[in-house]
């Protein structure tokens, strides 16, 4: 029955740990399929995050918290796209500045209104995503296995944790079942078709990114004010580089993206559980392999030895209309 | 028309554009101080101060720039073959264990002089090394070098974590960190060159490896301009297509330029571990790696313009350190912002004044 408990807990914490991946590689599967490379996952999520810990703390409304961490991540994303679209610069560089300025700014405007060394005030639970209890649990808590499971990793997460789940199905539908993700996936391996068919490839580009920044804004909401009650300095602290690594382990599709996102958490939640703990034979195993974990296994499937991660073929490269 | 094809003068082009990059990521900085409620006129002159104003601040500013001439020399390489080494940071990590494993052998036994050579070789082939896979991977299996740099980046961290904590730490000691190096493994000040411009260092630790960088810098102009591997290089930068047709080998260029690459970064580890701490330490490189970026674009990947911007990232680094002391308002991290809008203008809007300027140059040419 131990063995049952600790099962649970780990899928739990697995879950809590993969949501904020599963936004942000959804986030980089938009851009990226679009054929914006965007390495700014990361810092857009960390301006979300403090920008919805700072509004839900003046506000008292975790609601108007989501929305303005939407809206500075999606103008994050509109300088990315002015930078990497219009005026046709480095997509990588764009996104590697778009970090520093993001992890120096929320620092520095953290320390000047709040003056907590970078931290936001702690918010009161009604500022707050809380924990949903879905309906049944108490009836169901004393079947073995199934309620406790139900208790505690299907119900008891908030609100943005169900989207998280909603985002996939609904990414999948709007890239491969609607007009604008068709041409969105065409823009990503050949502008040069879309625009003869007389569709803007700027347009497309700019809504692709703008659909990543709403949803880094998702992610960097969930990190400061559902799973946090606190905008923490560096909070994001490389998860952005992590979903980028899940998106290409996923090779650049939104069901497979939530599968490796999930593969991700639960390296970080058995990290966590294996903290000191010791294994029979083998002795205590070093964390440290858990956090390098996904990055290698990112590099191993780069290298060919799983499957060919394929990226999509206009990325990176600006689209230059005239000849 | 498209204004990109048309020929502007150098000094436009190397002079004035990235000039008014700069200044407009400089004028935007000023109005994050200003919002704060600071006057930036007066937060510059703060920093300035602490940077330039004595001997000590001198010497801090010279021991930054030592670190991010290396690391700028280590991604301009990269640059100039088409590469976007952003792997810098993890090199560098892993170059400091190069460094250290040597200083702890050899410090018992011999000098010093005798010492660095020994360090610069160890520093530099565990940089390269920690770049051959990524560049392998580029080369033969073509994955996109930006991702798996980034990878290793975050592989060195746990990496080196785990060493220092298990392995290399003093037993005994709650602190994840080397045994101080003796007199042997430390690399000494400059406190004589200093004392040339009637400056005292203080406790500044700049130090011998801003010889060694200025010797790479050199090195890396003869390399790039100077030398068939150079010119190999610049043509696979400029056009791969051009290179595959006139047999220049992909893969081996690649995996070379890399591996010079990543020895620069790792040198850049000698400057901390050697010459500063005389010890490796947990996240000793501290971000120079990525602020080798922003001193490369800065410095159009030529090794003159890389000293200058990593003399400047120098006096931002000290200057900011003093700055936030004087005004608390002002965290260190302000550095950041500035760092990520010169790289911002100075990277990816390199051309955003370009039209305008091509149409100005265009008036007043014909005029």
């Amino acid at each position: 029955m131990e063995f049952v408990d600790i099962f649970i807990s780990i899928l739990g914490s697995t879950i809590r740990l993969s949501i904020p991946l599963i936004f942000t590689a959804l986030a980089g599967l938009f851009s990226e399929r679009a054929g914006v490379f965007d390495i700014g996952l990361e810092g857009k999520m960390l301006a979300a995050a403090f920008a919805s810990a700072c509004a839900a703390y003046i506000t008292g409304s975790a609601w108007l918290g989501l929305l303005s961490g939407i809206g500075v991540s999606v103008a994050f994303a509109l300088v990315h796209g002015f930078a990497s679209i219009t005026n046709r610069g480095n997509q990588i560089i764009s996104g590697v500045a778009i970090n520093f300025i993001v992890a120096g700014l929320t620092i520095v405007l953290g320390q000047a209104w709040f003056g907590q060394g970078g931290r936001t005030p702690q918010l009161p639970n009604t500022a707050r995503f809380s924990p949903i209890t879905l309906p049944g649990v108490d009836a169901l808590r004393d079947v073995p296995v199934l309620g406790p499971l139900y208790a505690n990793v299907i119900s008891g997460n908030n609100i943005l944790t169900y989207f998280a789940f909603a985002a996939v199905p609904i990414s999948w539908w709007i890239l491969y079942r609607t007009r604008f993700g068709l041409r969105m996936r065409a823009v990503g391996e050949n502008p040069g078709a879309v625009d003869t068919a007389g569709i803007s490839v700027t347009w497309l580009r700019y809504r692709a990114v703008i659909c990543a920044g709403i949803l880094c804004g998702l992610s960097g909401t969930y990190l400061a004010i559902a799973q946090s009650a606190a905008f923490i300095k560096d909070m994001s602290a490389g998860k952005g580089y992590i979903a980028l690594a899940a998106l290409i382990f996923a090779k650049w599709k939104p069901v497979p993206v939530m599968f490796a996102c999930l593969l991700f958490g639960f390296l970080d939640a058995f990290a966590n559980f294996m903290q000191g703990k010791s294994v029979p034979l083998i002795g205590e195993v070093p964390v440290q392999i858990f956090q390098a974990l996904p990055y290698i296994l990112t590099c191993v499937l780069l290298a060919g030895f799983i499957g060919v991660a394929r990226p999509p073929k206009a990325g990176g490269v600006p689209y230059v209309k005239e000849r | 028309m498209s204004t990109a094809s048309v020929p502007l003068p150098n000094w436009i082009n190397y002079g004035l554009i990235p000039l008014l990059n700069l200044t407009l990521a400089f004028l935007i900085s000023g109005l994050v101080v200003w919002f704060i409620g600071e006057n930036p006129l007066d937060a510059l002159w703060l920093m300035l101060d602490g940077a330039l104003g004595r001997g000590e601040g001198v010497g801090f500013t010279l021991y930054y720039a030592t670190n991010f001439i290396f690391t700028g020399l280590s991604v301009a390489v990269a640059i100039h073959a088409g590469l976007f080494n952003i792997g810098s940071e993890g090199q560098a990590y892993l170059g400091g264990l190069g460094a250290a494993l040597v200083a702890l052998a050899l410090d018992h036994y011999v000098p010093w002089y005798v010492t660095m050579p020994f360090a610069v070789l160890g520093a530099a082939a565990f940089g390269a090394a920690w770049a051959l896979l990524p560049a392998w991977l580029q080369a033969k299996r073509g994955s996109h070098i930006v991702i798996t740099t980034i990878m290793f980046n975050y592989i060195a961290a746990a990496f080196m974590v785990y060493l220092l904590v298990n392995v290399l730490i003093v037993p005994g000691k709650m602190a994840p960190e080397t045994r101080t190096f003796l007199e042997g493994g430390q690399l000494p000040k400059l406190d004589w060159l200093m004392a040339m411009f009637g400056m005292k260092l203080g406790p500044a630790p700049f130090n011998v490896s801003f010889l060694i960088a200025l010797l790479m810098c050199f090195l890396v102009w003869v390399l790039i301009w100077r030398t068939k591997l150079g010119y190999e290089m610049r043509t696979l930068g400029i056009s791969p297509s051009a290179a595959a047709y006139a047999g220049i080998p992909y893969a081996r260029i690649v995996i070379i330029t890399m591996l010079i690459s990543g020895g620069l970064a790792g040198m850049m580890a000698l400057n901390p571990v050697l010459g500063a701490s005389a010890r490796l330490q947990v996240e000793f490189v501290g971000g120079a790696g990525f602020v080798g970026i922003a001193v490369s674009l800065m410095g159009r990947n030529h090794p003159v313009g890389i000293i200058l911007a990593a003399i400047l990232f120098g006096i931002l680094y000290q200057g900011g350190a003093d700055l936030s002391f004087e005004m608390p308002t002002i965290t260190r991290e302000m550095i950041l912002v500035i760092q990520g809008l010169v790289i911002l203008f100075a990277g990816a809007l390199e051309y955003m004044f370009r039209p305008a300027i091509v149409v100005a140059y265009q008036k007043f040419a014909s005029a």
